[in-house]
């Protein structure tokens, strides 16, 4: 058993129930990005058990107008087909053309368009995260997407992934996240993104294994993307690299009691599981000839001599609903919406109800968040935001518009969660170890003052105007009105004196208020969630 | 266990000699007889892309090399302008590289040819990945080998400024718990709020020494007293000595500041700083030409470096690693593609210069790894554990490199 389990089996809180005010903030915190300016108010007459029923129902919620601002980004509706045409040919062609020396190309990258290089494609994608986490009334659906896209990472600085994960997104994650966990993990391991990323897709039978001779994989899959000679076997090789987080990473975790036999003989079953050439449509394919048809053994399962693309399939669904599997999701999902250490009982719970149904994510995610340790008042603002949450959840409380996402996406490479540029197939932390380091802190507070100053390129906000009109002449008053917008509630008293001391210092200053703001939004209290 | 944060504030010296001491108190103090820091640093150079070491330290003392590489090869020593810069009479140096020779010739400048990671990959990013994680074949460990190494050096009173990145993001040899910062550069480091930076900053310091900050406030006095100590110690302020000269670009900005960085004597031990454009598939050119170019930059660079610390680079030991590297024989695009082993440089304190270390597995075709490339004969792991024992004092290298054999029969003795 994970040892998280044990030092998570603390004595229940003596602490008071959470007030009905408390525990909209802390859903808006924890199943959305935080509250924008009148939210908590709006979730406490609406009540909080009938928000968190219809935030778990998002087709139900309308949310065209997020939907028609993102139009103007014209890859995210593309075909990797057309994302290949439109952005990775040019730039091949010029490399071709600077290789064959044509007079005068002397950098490819300056021979291509702006609007056909290959980095809009991932400046669209970030934009489009961060403006529906921003603004989307599925606020519990970006938070899930967040989750999803991190526990099955792809990272885009990897060649052709570039262009495989627009369609990763929308076509295999977005549309699966409320479904069966089997539906969504077989998605993903016919898709293009994850077949390149943990090079599946190059993994082929020792020549020996094979029902046919050897192929020229090399015609298949297009220079750089042939396999690897893993012990020199001669053309081919099994590559073990996606069976084993598949494994480690996907569904059972690290402690899910597989060997590295188990791994060898799961890469043998996946082995054919390929991609198609761009050029050529691009898409999953199974390459019969490069899979292992001899006989194999994985968690104890045989498949006899001859299969073929069934086998995976089947490993993919037994894998998907395994008990370990079922530990391993509820451990993320607690320790995503409860906390670090999640308790034990609370996880036990969960995998179960992921059992009962059959991996049915809805009601799983249901049971994490309907749970009464949910809102145990010993987890209200006990999580660490990750660089993701606090960004969006600074811009939310603010009510800042926006209309250029990237300098956003800069500030989250800057405290080191860059969107989909994760490159480890773990993903990023969900624990707050991961984001306290020092230079991201300073990122963090930096932030905070260009926001609420209004000094962040394509972000407009205006602090002055979350201060009720009888607040304004009274700096102390103010000082507590911008707290209570921003955090929710008053600040602790060592904090409101830092601020007030502040205001003193400051009076007469036309800049107070966003200076203000800028400190409650880069205090410690905005840090948690 | 004194609270440094209070020292700095009440500039009570005497309590800490021997811990690091920011150049700006020394002044203050005018204390001409307090110790001087003599903290090793070690500087870590990545090529990102993959650097073609056969170029760089050239076999010209082996025929195939000239065979395998019709039109790229760089010309045996003494055939003239262009020519390689003998080394030991098998190996030279590529003439772009010149700046860096006479550190070789007076002993401070070792090679290490063959050398690389054992796993097979010929991806940038799987390799890359490999070297700095310190676990080449384990993709899942989540940290950098640097920072394990970090976490490993006890020391009684260690720096904010310990580890530092010249990079934009934080990199993955150093990320993990041990605290590491990065930054583009020394001067933007801290609070930004224009005139009231100073005001707000100390406001937020405030703040986070409150309980309310819980596990943040670690990180937070960390964040503030590494601003500080930029802020008064102000590296960014001291131009490079003994007429050192960097070259125009990131690289040579990068190591100009950790150079100051290490003249402000902030407490810096590891710094870390990584160029790139070695990717050379095509026209890759011999003495002239795309990696020329990129060569002669980048020993401007260590050159300058070297020049501008001066006896102080006796304190200092910078090596040089690349993911992989590259094919033997040239390809039709006159260029190499992704191969297997590579060259690293180090340069500076306990380096047993003017030698080119390592195994030469030789270029004859039986000799190749996988029949194409230069096979590795010294795991890179093997150079840092030697950098790490000798020049850091790290005992126990286990935790550095996980599931490595670490047998000091085979360190290389590159260093005193």
């Amino acid at each position: 058993m994970l040892a998280v389990f044990e030092a998570s089996a603390a004595a229940p809180t003596s602490k008071p129930a959470l007030a009905n005010r408390e525990m909209a903030i802390h859903a808006l915190n924890r199943l959305a990005f935080g509250p924008r300016p009148g939210d908590v108010d709006r979730v406490v007459s609406f009540g909080v058990p009938a928000w968190i029923d219809e935030q778990l129902a998002p087709e139900r919620i309308p949310d065209g107008a997020v939907e028609s601002s993102l139009e103007r980004f014209p890859t995210l509706a593309m075909t990797t087909e057309k994302l290949w045409e439109k952005f990775e040919k040019p730039i091949r062609e010029a490399r071709q053309e600077k290789k064959n020396g044509v007079n005068g190309v002397l950098d490819e990258q300056a021979m291509v368009p702006y609007e056909n290089r290959p980095r809009r494609i991932v400046e669209e994608l970030t934009e489009a995260r961060i403006l529906r986490a921003v603004r989307s009334e599925r606020q519990l659906n970006e938070v899930l997407v967040d989750f999803w896209m991190n526990h099955f990472n792809v990272f885009a600085g990897k060649g052709l992934d570039r262009i495989f994960l627009t369609s990763f997104e929308r076509d295999v994650v977005r549309p699966r996240i409320w479904g069966k966990f089997e539906d969504l993990l077989l998605a993903t391991a016919k898709s293009p993104a994850m077949l390149f990323y943990l090079d599946n897709a190059q993994s082929a039978a020792e020549p020996d294994h094979r029902a046919q001779r050897p192929l020229r994989l090399a015609r298949f899959l297009g220079e750089g993307m042939a396999p690897t000679r893993a012990n020199g076997n001669g053309p081919g090789g099994l590559n073990e690299n996606y069976a084993r987080e598949l494994m480690e990473l996907h569904t059972l975790g690290v402690d899910g009691g597989y060997t590295q036999k188990d791994v060898t003989e799961l890469a043998r079953v996946l082995t054919g599981w390929s991609i198609v050439r761009p050029e050529q449509g691009t898409g999953f394919v199974f390459r019969a000839p490069l899979h292992d048809i001899a006989t194999k053994t994985v968690l104890g399962v045989s498949f006899p001599f001859g299969g073929g693309i069934e086998e995976g399939e089947k490993m993919i669904r037994i894998l998907a609903n395994h008990p370990a599997t079922a530990r391993h999701i509820a451990l993320k999902l607690c320790r995503r919406f409860v906390a670090d250490e999640p308790p034990v009982d609370l996880v036990e719970r969960v995998a179960k109800r992921f059992l009962d149904t059959g991996g049915d994510l809805r009601e799983t995610v249901r049971t994490v968040v309907t749970s009464p340790e949910f809102s145990d008042p010993r987890y209200y603002r006990a999580k660490i935001k990750s660089p993701f949450e606090y960004v969006i959840s600074a811009v939310r409380a603010i009510g800042a518009t926006t209309d250029d996402a990237l300098p956003i996406a800069r500030q989250l490479g800057q405290m080191g969660e860059p969107l989909y540029l994760c490159q480890p197939p773990t993903g990023y932390s969900d624990a707050a170890e991961a984001w306290v380091n020092t230079g991201a802190l300073v990122a963090r507070l930096n932030f905070a003052l260009q926001l609420a100053g209004n000094r962040l390129p394509g972000t407009w906000s205006k602090a002055e105007s979350l201060l009720p009109p009888d607040t304004a002449t009274d700096p102390r008053a103010s000082a507590n009105a911008l707290s209570c917008a921003l955090v929710g509630e008053e600040l602790s008293p060592a904090t409101r004196a830092i601020l007030e001391k502040r205001i003193d210092a400051e009076a007469g200053e036309n800049a107070r208020v966003p200076l203000i703001a800028g400190l409650i939004l880069g205090s410690p209290e905005f840090q948690r969630q | 266990m004194f609270d440094r944060r209070v020292f700095l504030k009440s500039s009570g010296l005497a309590l800490v000699a021997g811990g690091f001491l920011p150049r700006v108190f020394v002044r203050m103090a005018g204390a001409a007889t307090l110790p001087a820091p003599n903290r090793k640093v070690l500087v870590a150079v990545f090529q990102r892309g993959a650097v073609d070491g056969l170029n760089v330290v050239v076999p010209h003392g082996e025929k195939t090399y000239y065979d395998a590489r019709p039109s790229i090869a760089v010309p045996r020593p003494g055939s003239g302008e262009g020519a390689a810069l003998d080394l030991d009479g098998f190996f030279g140096l590529h003439p772009a590289l010149a700046p860096v020779l006479p550190y070789f010739q007076d002993r401070s400048a070792a090679f290490v040819h063959a050398a690389g990671s054992p796993d097979s990959t010929r991806s940038h990013f799987d390799a890359q990945d490999f070297m700095e994680s310190g676990t080449p074949g384990q993709k899942a460990t989540a940290d950098g080998f640097l920072c394990r190494a970090i976490a490993q050096k006890k020391v009684a009173s260690c720096s904010p400024l310990r580890a530092v990145s010249l990079t934009p993001a934080l990199p993955r040899i150093l990320a993990g718990s041990a605290g590491a910062v990065s930054m583009n550069s020394l001067a933007g480091f801290g609070v930004r709020a224009g005139a009231a930076s100073a005001a707000v900053s100390n406001s937020f310091e405030s703040m986070y020494e409150d309980a309310v900050a819980g596990a943040l406030g670690g990180a937070a006095k960390e964040s503030f007293e590494a601003a500080r100590i930029l802020k008064s110690a102000d590296p960014a302020s001291i131009a490079p000595d003994n007429g050192a000269a960097y070259p125009a670009g990131a690289f040579g900005n990068a190591l100009k500041q950790i150079a100051q960085l290490i003249k402000a004597d902030v407490g810096l031990e590891v710094a870390f700083t990584d160029v790139g454009g070695w990717d050379t598939h095509a026209g890759e050119g011999g003495s002239e030409g795309q990696l020329s170019n990129r060569l002669r930059e980048y020993g401007a660079a260590i050159a300058a470096f070297a020049t501008d610390m001066g006896s102080r680079m006796a304190d200092v030991t910078l090596v040089t690693m690349s993911e992989f590297g590259r094919t033997v024989k040239e390809n039709g695009n006159r260029g190499t593609d992704h191969g297997h082993a590579n060259v690293m440089l180090l340069l500076g304190g306990g380096v047993k210069g003017g030698r080119v270390y390592g195994r030469w597995p030789g270029l004859d075709s039986s000799h190749l790894y996988e029949n194409r490339d230069l096979a590795v004969t010294t795991d890179f792991r093997d150079v840092f554990a030697e950098i790490l024992a000798k020049r850091m004092g790290i005992e126990n290298l286990t935790p550095v490199f996980p599931g490595h054999n670490l047998n000091a029969k085979r360190s290389l003795g590159i260093l005193a």
